[in-house]
């Protein structure tokens, strides 16, 4: 009676400690170790690109890079360079913003998945993985050899367009998935008070749908910002200050067609003003995805 | 009390919604088949049956909310007022402006409270006065206590069954005719559940409304009609093929039906 059943099953106290010595706690630890190392190097050359520009770059910075341009071989500026970057930047986005926006509410919204709509899907994905010369080689073909904006060959329109076709297939693909995410349930309450199609998309479905659209178009301006290969025949380069409305029509500076044409030239004054735009060009590209960031968190709040 | 026979001439003359032998299929799936029920004006109708019987589908089709799904297809009519809701020039928006719908779960729009009230009858072309319509539609749905004081917060801000409610305040407000409510308790609790009935008692004074329930005490204690559906495999076919098997006036149904698989049901003796 005093006995309880269970007494018989009683042993010693376990041993539970860790033991190192184990092979399975050590195979552990040097896998541990080794994967640590991996991602180590892997985000290695990001600081030291980063680190480079951002040393280089900033110990030549002044005021009187923005505010002159990069005419002649002594000194200057990359004001037109910031200036045209933003130009064709802004034109680009133009051009692919409502396009993209556009196919990708008729993917979601519209193609109900038939053979049309995968194949444009199949479309997009072929054209994100397209390497951004051949977009550049493409809009020199058909834009700037023919001189079919009035007359003009290379200008900053022409590379408006290069870059947007870079930026389209993010645009279209985030368009679509962000729609997707949106519940039908939404949908329906919206048909279900008798709103058009139209009506639903425009004032329920967007909106739902406006972080992740705006977070892939932002980071599409990105990408596009900080090309190079597209704009060379396309926006080409110029000295000058983009002046006026001219400036959409004849050739324009970017930062980045800069650091290409200044970093490899034999003279010190242009390399140091290839690596101050090395910088601006991080900093914006950095403060771009912040924004991007920022607008995620915006809506999740 | 008047005889049934005459309760049901008089409702023949006031029918809202006429489904004749319809048969709605998902592809070449039959869902439910041969439908015949003449819906009567300014009652509560309540569909009811087993899942799988095809009661959301019918409620579905009476405002063209099947359109949404893909491979969905109809035969036979449904008639509204006289009028055939899939004759080949019909446009299924006008149509749901006639025929609201409240949904199972609850879904207001990601505005604020006011807005999702207006939202619909600003769409509709509601030219009035938009905050009397709110507190309008707010009362009715009795929600209008427990949200006056934050109309320009999310929707979302309120409970279940007072989103529930501010989704029927949402249907009211676009002014239909009818009001058709699919499962709108089963995401709800008690509490909730008793609310949205007494708010139906007061609806009906101005709307057609219809029903589906799995709850069968919701059945006997909303509704003045109750439609029976019940399933069955069929020859040949996959699956089980819905059809209509007993309607009539809620008190029929549970107390005297027709049918011994009506019967078999709604005393819970049911395989």
């Amino acid at each position: 009676m005093a006995i309880s059943p269970t007494a018989s099953l009683r042993r010693d106290i376990p041993d539970l400690s860790y033991k190192q010595g184990l092979r399975r706690n050590l195979l552990n630890k040097i896998l541990t170790f080794l994967v640590g190392l991996f991602s180590l190097i892997a985000v290695l050359p990001l600081v030291a690109v980063l680190a480079y520009v951002l040393i280089k770059g900033g110990s030549v910075l002044n005021l009187t890079l923005f505010t002159a341009a990069s005419t002649g071989l002594e000194g200057g500026g990359i004001g037109n360079a910031v200036i045209g970057t933003i130009i064709v930047t802004f034109l680009s986005a133009l051009i692919a913003i409502p396009v993209g926006v556009g196919g990708g509410i008729f993917l979601a919204e519209y193609s109900g998945g038939g053979v049309f709509a995968n194949f444009i899907r199949f479309g997009t994905n072929v054209m994100a993985g397209v390497p951004s010369i051949i977009a550049g080689v493409f809009v020199y073909a058909v834009i700037v050899k023919t001189k079919i904006i009035f007359g003009n060959s290379y200008s900053a329109i022409a590379g408006g367009v290069a870059l947007s076709i870079l930026m389209l297939p993010t645009v279209i693909k985030t368009t679509d998935e962000g729609l997707k995410l949106v519940p039908d349930d939404l949908r329906r309450a919206a048909l279900g008070v008798g709103a058009s199609k139209f009506v639903t998309i425009l004032r329920i479905t967007l909106p739902s749908a406006f972080t992740p659209i705006a977070t892939g178009v932002v980071l599409s301006i990105a990408r596009a910002a900080g090309e190079t290969a597209p704009l060379i025949f396309t926006a080409l380069f110029s000295p000058f200050w983009p002046e006026g409305f001219d400036a959409f029509f004849n050739p324009i500076a970017t930062l980045s067609v800069l650091i290409y044409n200044f970093a490899t030239l034999p003279y010190e004054s242009q390399n140091e003003l290839a690596w101050a735009a090395s910088f601006v060009l991080v900093l914006f590209i950095l403060l771009i995805n912040l924004f991007a960031r920022w607008l995620r968190r915006f809506a999740s709040t | 009390m008047t005889s049934s026979s005459q309760q049901s001439t008089a409702a023949s003359k006031d029918i809202c919604l006429s489904i004749q032998n319809t048969t709605i299929s998902y592809g070449s799936y039959e869902a439910v088949k041969n439908v015949y029920c003449d819906i009567p004006r300014g009652k509560v109708t309540a569909f009811i049956g087993p899942s799988g019987c095809g009661k959301s589908t019918v409620l579905r089709a009476l405002n063209r909310m099947n359109d949404l799904i893909e491979g969905c297809s109809l035969k036979g009519s449904v008639l509204f007022d006289g009028a055939d809701l899939y004759g080949p020039s019909v446009d299924p928006v006008e149509v749901r402006r006639r025929i609201g719908m409240v949904f199972q779960q609850p879904n207001p729009f990601p505005k604020s409270i006011y807005e999702n009230i207006a939202f619909g009858a600003r769409i509709n072309g509601y030219s009035g006065n938009m905050d009397e319509l709110v507190e309008r539609s707010l009362r009715q749905a009795a929600v209008w206590d427990e949200c006056k004081d934050k109309l320009n917060e999310s929707g979302y801000s309120l409970s279940g069954g007072q989103q529930q409610r501010l989704c029927i305040a949402r249907t009211i407000a676009i002014q239909p005719e009818v009001i058709l409510m699919d499962e709108p308790c089963s995401a709800l609790d008690p509490i909730s559940t008793l609310k949205i009935e007494e708010t139906m008692h007061e609806l009906k004074k101005s709307f057609t409304i219809v029903i589906v329930t799995h709850n069968m005490q919701q059945a006997l204690r909303v509704s003045d009609m109750t439609a029976f559906f019940n399933a069955e495999a069929v020859e040949g076919g996959s699956g089980k093929v819905g059809y209509l098997v007993e309607f009539n006036e809620t008190e029929m149904i549970f107390n005297s039906p027709s049918q011994q698989a009506t019967q078999d049901y709604v005393s819970g003796r049911f395989g």
